[in-house]
This record gives C-alpha cells, sequence and structure tokens, in this order.
C-alpha cells in the first residue's frame, strides 16, 4: 500500500534492493526502484536491461538483490519478461507453481533500453498482452556509457555525441514522446510518474499492478553524472521538471487520460534548465531563442495533454 | 520394446511431432522459411489441444531466443525453431542462452546465410554461431530429425550439460521431403524425456537468485570455463543417450557415424543430408572393389575429435565436404577435421559444396573420391551475368 509507513516497513525488513551496490551518490535509479518494489505485495521477478543498475547492482559474486532477478542483454528486457510470464502461466496450469500466487513480473530498463534498441521487444510485449509492468528509468541518455545522446535526451542537451560547441547547441532533435508510443498500444494501464514524487510513483504503481495486462511506467530519474546537477539537488530538480510542465505527472486508465499532480504554480522552464550542467549553454544569451522554443512545446504539449484529460482527445 | 507406427512425413513434421509429444512448456515463435512448416504444424496441435504449451508469438527471432531464455531460466520446458536469417538474428542471445545454461531445444532448418538473399541449405548459419556454446547435432533424414529432438531434450536438461541443444536439418532436403518415419508413442516419449528440473529456477521467490550478472576480468574466464567444460560433458551424454534410445527403438546414435570404413583408404567427413547421397557412392564403389569410406558428423558441437581420429583408418586420406566457406580461411568442417588429425598418419583434404541450395550429385562424390573434385565442388565454370 502507497504509504509512507508501508514502503518504510517493507524496506526495514530484507529490502528487495539492498545498499552497497556501487550506483551514484545522489542517482535516482535506486529510488525508484525501491519505491516500485516496496509498493508490491506480491513476490517478484525483476528483469534488468543492461544499463546502470544491472552493472552497479550484480557484479559477480556479489548481488544486492533479495528478489528473483534476471539480466539478458540490453535489447530485450520485455522479451525476457514474456518468456517468465509465459512460464508462469505454464507451469500454473500444470499445478507446478500455487494458482493462488501471483509473482509480478517487472522489468527495469533505461530509457535507452526502453526509447532506442529495446523499443522493438517492448511494443512486441505490449502487443501480446503479457501481464508485467515495465519500468523505464528516463534519464535521458545512455549514462552507462558515458553520457551519449539517446532518443530520450531532451531538445537542446549537450551530450558526448550532441555536445555543444562553436555551431552546436547541443542536441538538435525533438525527444520521442514514449508514453504516448505505449499508449498507442492501448494496454490497460500507462502512467508517466517522477523519482521525485514518491507517493505519486506508488500509486501508479498500485494501479499498474492491478491492471490486467501490460503496465508500463515511464518514470523521470535524475542522473547527478550525466545532467550535471550536485548530487544532493536530484529531488529539486525533477520537481522543476514537473513544476514547468516539462515532465508531467499522469495517466491513462483504460484509455482514460487523467493528470495526477498538477503542478500549484507553473514555474518558468528555466527553473528545470538552470541547474543542470549540460543545459548550461543555452542560458547564455545568443540562445535565448532556443530557451523559447522549449517553453513554447513544453506549452503546448501542456494543453494537448489537459485536453485529452478532458476527453478531447481520446486514446 | 515399441510397437513403431510407420508415418510418411517431412522433417518438419516429423520433429513438430515430437514437439507434440514431448509437450513443452512455452513456446516462441516466429516464422522463417524453411523451418515455417515446424512452428505451424506445432501451433494446430496447440490449438486443437493437443500440445499444452504457450505459444508466444513473438515479433522476431532475437524477442524468440530472449523469451526462452527467460521461460526456461524461470523453470519451464521450453522449444524454438528458427533459420538463417533467423538464428543470424539471435546469434547475440544464443551465446547468452549458452553462458546463463538455458536448456533450450532449438530445430534448426539449415539455410544459407544473405546475401545475396536464398531460401535452401546450407550450414553457413550453423557455423555462424559454431563458437556460441551450444549443442548442434545434424539430423541425416526425417527419421533423424525427429528422434535427435527427443535425445536433445533430454540432453539440454542433463545436470552436467544445461545447455541449448539445437537439432539441424538442412532446409527443404529434409525440412520438407516426405519420407517413411518411425514414430515412438506419446507414453513412451513421455517416459523417455520425464519431467523438466533444473537446479536454480528464477520462479522460486522464496530461493531468490541473480541470474545473468556482469563477470569482470577476476571471475569472467572462471565462468567461461565452466561453460566449456559443459559442452565438453554433452559428448558423453550424448553417447549415453544413443544406448538409452536404442534399447528404446533400436536406432543407434552416436556422435560420429562410421559408414564402410573396413580397410578405407579414402573417406569422406560431411554433416547432414548429403550422407545420404554419399553411403550410395560408397556402396556403389565398394561393388566395383575400391576402398571408400564415409565418417558422418553427427555433434558438430561438442566436436567429436578422438574418436574421428580413432576412427579413421591408418594411413587414409579423409576429405572433407563442408556446406559453408569461411572466406578467406579454412571452412570450419574442414579445420576441425584437420585439427583433429594432427599428428595422426593420414591426408586431409577439403571441399566446399552446395551452398545456397546447389544439390550434390552422385557423379560428384565419385569425383571427389577419385581426387578429381574441383575445389568448389558443383560451381559453374562461366562467369554470372552482369
Amino acid at each position: 500500500m502507497s504509504r509512507l509507513k508501508n514502503l518504510v516497513e517493507r524496506e526495514a525488513g530484507l529490502p528487495p534492493l539492498a545498499g552497497g551496490h556501487s550506483l551514484c551518490q545522489g542517482c535516482g535509479v535506486p529510488i525508484v526502484v525501491r519505491t516500485v518494489l516496496n509498493t508490491l505485495t506480491s513476490p517478484v521477478v525483476v528483469v534488468n536491461a543492461t544499463g546502470c543498475l544491472e552493472v552497479a547492482t550484480t557484479r559477480f559474486p556479489t548481488t544486492a538483490w533479495n528478489v528473483p532477478w534476471i539480466h539478458v542483454a540490453f535489447e530485450n528486457a520485455a522479451a525476457v519478461a514474456s518468456g517468465v510470464e509465459s512460464a508462469q502461466r505454464a507451469l500454473r496450469r500444470r499445478h507446478a507453481l500455487p494458482s493462488d500466487e501471483d509473482v509480478a513480473v517487472v522489468v527495469f530498463a533505461g530509457d535507452g533500453g526502453t526509447y532506442d534498441i529495446g523499443l522493438q521487444a517492448l511494443s512486441g510485449a505490449l502487443e501480446r498482452g503479457h501481464r508485467f509492468l515495465f519500468v523505464c528509468y528516463d534519464n535521458e541518455g545512455y549514462m552507462n556509457t558515458g553520457i551519449q545522446r539517446s532518443g530520450a535526451t531532451p531538445f537542446g542537451a549537450s551530450t558526448t555525441t550532441s555536445p555543444s560547441g562553436l555551431e552546436s547547441f547541443g542536441k538538435a532533435q525533438q525527444r520521442k514522446d514514449m508514453t504516448a508510443i505505449a499508449i498507442a498500444h492501448h494496454v490497460p494501464y500507462v502512467g508517466q510518474a517522477a523519482a521525485s514524487h514518491w507517493h505519486d510513483l506508488s500509486q501508479k504503481v498500485e494501479r499498474a499492478a492491478a491492471a490486467d495486462g501490460p503496465a508500463f511506467l515511464n518514470v523521470l530519474t535524475n542522473c547527478p553524472l550525466g545532467w550535471g546537477h550536485e548530487p544532493r539537488l536530484g529531488v529539486q530538480v525533477l520537481d522543476a521538471a514537473v513544476n514547468s510542465c516539462f515532465w508531467p505527472l499522469y495517466e491513462v486508465v483504460d484509455g482514460t487520460y487523467r493528470v495526477t499532480c498538477e503542478p500549484e504554480e507553473i514555474v518558468p522552464i528555466e527553473e528545470w534548465l538552470r541547474p543542470q550542467a549540460r543545459f548550461a549553454h543555452l542560458l547564455r544569451s545568443e540562445n535565448a531563442q532556443i530557451v523559447e522554443e522549449i517553453q513554447r512545446r513544453v506549452t503546448s504539449e501542456w494543453e494537448a495533454l489537459l485536453n485529452r484529460c478532458e476527453g478531447g482527445v481520446p486514446a | 520394446m515399441s510397437t513403431a507406427a510407420l508415418e510418411l512425413m517431412t522433417g518438419g513434421e516429423s520433429v513438430a511431432w515430437a514437439m507434440r509429444q514431448i509437450d513443452p512448456d512455452v513456446f516462441p515463435v516466429y516464422p522463417i522459411t524453411p523451418q515455417t512448416p515446424i512452428i505451424q504444424g506445432f501451433a494446430k496441435f496447440v490449438a486443437d489441444g493437443k500440445a499444452h504449451t504457450e505459444l508466444v508469438n513473438v515479433e522476431s527471432e532475437h524477442s524468440a531466443m530472449s523469451a526462452a531464455i527467460g521461460s526456461a531460466l524461470a523453470g519451464a520446458r521450453t522449444m524454438t525453431a528458427t533459420s538463417s536469417q533467423g538464428l543470424a538474428l539471435m546469434a547475440e542471445v544464443v551465446y547468452i542462452a549458452a553462458s546463463m545454461r538455458a536448456p533450450i531445444v532449438m530445430a534448426l532448418g539449415n539455410r544459407a546465410l544473405s546475401g545475396p538473399i536464398n531460401i535452401h541449405c546450407d550450414h553457413s548459419d550453423s557455423m555462424l554461431i559454431r563458437d556460441s556454446g551450444v549443442v548442434q547435432l545434424f539430423a541425416e533424414n526425417a527419421q533423424e530429425a525427429y528422434d535427435l529432438t527427443l535425445i536433445a531434450t533430454r540432453l539440454a536438461e542433463r545436470s552436467d550439460v544445461l545447455l541449448p541443444v539445437l537439432v539441424c536439418q538442412d532446409g527443404f532436403t529434409i525440412t520438407h521431403s516426405a519420407e517413411p518415419v518411425e514414430l515412438l508413442s506419446d507414453d513412451e516419449v513421455a517416459s523417455f524425456v520425464g519431467e523438466y528440473e533444473i537446479p536454480h529456477p528464477l520462479l522460486d521467490p522464496v530461493h531468490p537468485t541473480s541470474q545473468g550478472p556482469f563477470a569482470m576480468p577476476d571471475y569472467y574466464f572462471e565462468l567461461r570455463r565452466q561453460q566449456i567444460s559443459a559442452l565438453e560433458a554433452a559428448l558423453d551424454g550424448f553417447d549415453e543417450l544413443g544406448h538409452e534410445f536404442e534399447a528404446l527403438c533400436r536406432r543407434r546414435y552416436r556422435a560420429v557415424e562410421p559408414y564402410r570404413l573396413d580397410g578405407a583408404e579414402r573417406v569422406i567427413v560431411a554433416l547432414g543430408s548429403t550422407a545420404g547421397t554419399i553411403k550410395d557412392v560408397v556402396d556403389e564403389l565398394r561393388d566395383e572393389g575400391q576402398r571408400v569410406g564415409l565418417l558422418r558428423i553427427v555433434s558438430f558441437r561438442p566436436f567429436p575429435a578422438q574418436q574421428l581420429a580413432s576412427l579413421l583408418p591408418d594411413a587414409a586420406t579423409a576429405i572433407v565436404l563442408d556446406r559453408a566457406a569461411s572466406p578467406g580461411g579454412a571452412a570450419p568442417l574442414f579445420a576441425e577435421v584437420a585439427a583433429a588429425l594432427v599428428g595422426a598418419r593420414v591426408t586431409v583434404t577439403g571441399h566446399v559444396y552446395g551452398l545456397g541450395g546447389r544439390d550434390l550429385h552422385p557423379e560428384d562424390v565419385r569425383e571427389v573420391f577419385a581426387g578429381r573434385g574441383q575445389q568448389y565442388v558443383g560451381l559453374r565454370g562461366e562467369p554470372c551475368p552482369d
């Protein structure tokens, strides 16, 4: 149940993801993993795509995982989950597993393993209707390999493969709307969340777990190294993403849109850009137009989302 | 003893029949010629309630093998099938399946790799994953494709092996050609293959395991060595299962099949359906008084190097027929045989034949035995049109 007390109690027992792993100080990923797994009340199997989380938690012969965990490759986590879920159904039918015990299959993948290289396997698994929860910890780039640009990297961000320079303002393309891509599969549950908003995330996990079919959660997750913010400022930076409407928190349940956490006061996009070194070049006067363009797009996407919530555009 | 039924079946049908009798828990499927008769046949069995399997219609072969790994390691008996480009696409995950010790049985309808794109048989797909760590068994005909599928299930799941096993059958030549196949009864198959059991199923929340971790230079080498040992152990395992299977149906399987080697001076070494043609020619040449024979490799991986060396008569010439090339280097079967025979008092020669489904005729085999074969047997002399 998504109350802080419950989450803390579960963490105080044998935590699903133990400390001692080697994720960076201030990394948002373990917050997401713990919030998701501590919310679930059923046993779980975790399927992990290649990435920071996998590398930092399972250096052989050690493991930080106290729940069943499997990693196969980068692009195929949703396909592996399909196999695990199918195995569970087959074994139940054969009475090799108790029929009343539901083991939740939860995928954790970064944005590379979701938006880019993992998109095909994810799309296939969503279309086939497997009962699993796919959690994308979206930190907007290939951070594990050294902060390269991905399909999730926002317009204007400087990365090691889209660096800002004398003739570049960083990434020249808009990010993919992965949440919308998931929604287009007409699965029972899709949610967009942020690592900063634990209660919102936890409630979404509850609803996702109750869905009779695939559920997809796209969770904006800070990366101090890749974003270039102070490790202690992760939650504030993510707050600005939500409050500027750069990253609206919403969900689509059986086709119905709902904003789950509306900003009390919408802040200008500069609040989101300013604390992050990857956007520092945008705040120079010669790039004012770029910032204006970002603001325009964020505002128009936010309005489109509100329209959908009012039934203006059905899923 | 079995009351064997004889049915007219293609290799694809015989394998689908074996899989129905095994009744695996999970079967990821993705179509590709020429293996499609296997997945279609099996899907129909499921649709008719004759197999009780979760059919997972994945969106690619990469996902087929990925789902198979998830399912096999979760604790469910898992099978799949592919060919050519499908195997090439899944190659990355085939390596990982072996390293994660996932006992998956996969039917392979051998087909040439692109390009140019082609749908007919050669062994370049198998050779692409030669070093992946999976077992590769080559059938000579539909009967063997059936039998080897049953044996493969046991071999994959042996506690000293726990590896994917591929049952390779020549595309079209075996997959689509009907011949009489002697079938075991459903009960005999069920009792031969037994229950699926692996040491650490993932779907055991009470005993959680971390599978597929990250291994750095301090452990990677040790883990790879264990995997190599497991593949080596499959050689004895196959031999033991060959005996057990023989007791069931009087057909004997061994890693390398000797054919008329008595006093043989010239011995062809080959894989797959071509062995049938070669056996006919050996019989004819023996009738003419020529000392010729055949060594047919059934288990290409693990490669039965010692058995091959001990079966080849002293001072003989081994003529290796490869149905795959290694551009710029030695063809794969030739390299394997030559390595197995280092230090032996024999001569080894080799030819490449049959790429992209080019037939090998009995006259070609006669030429090869006579030492008059070209380097590329069956290749036309004239250039291709512009």
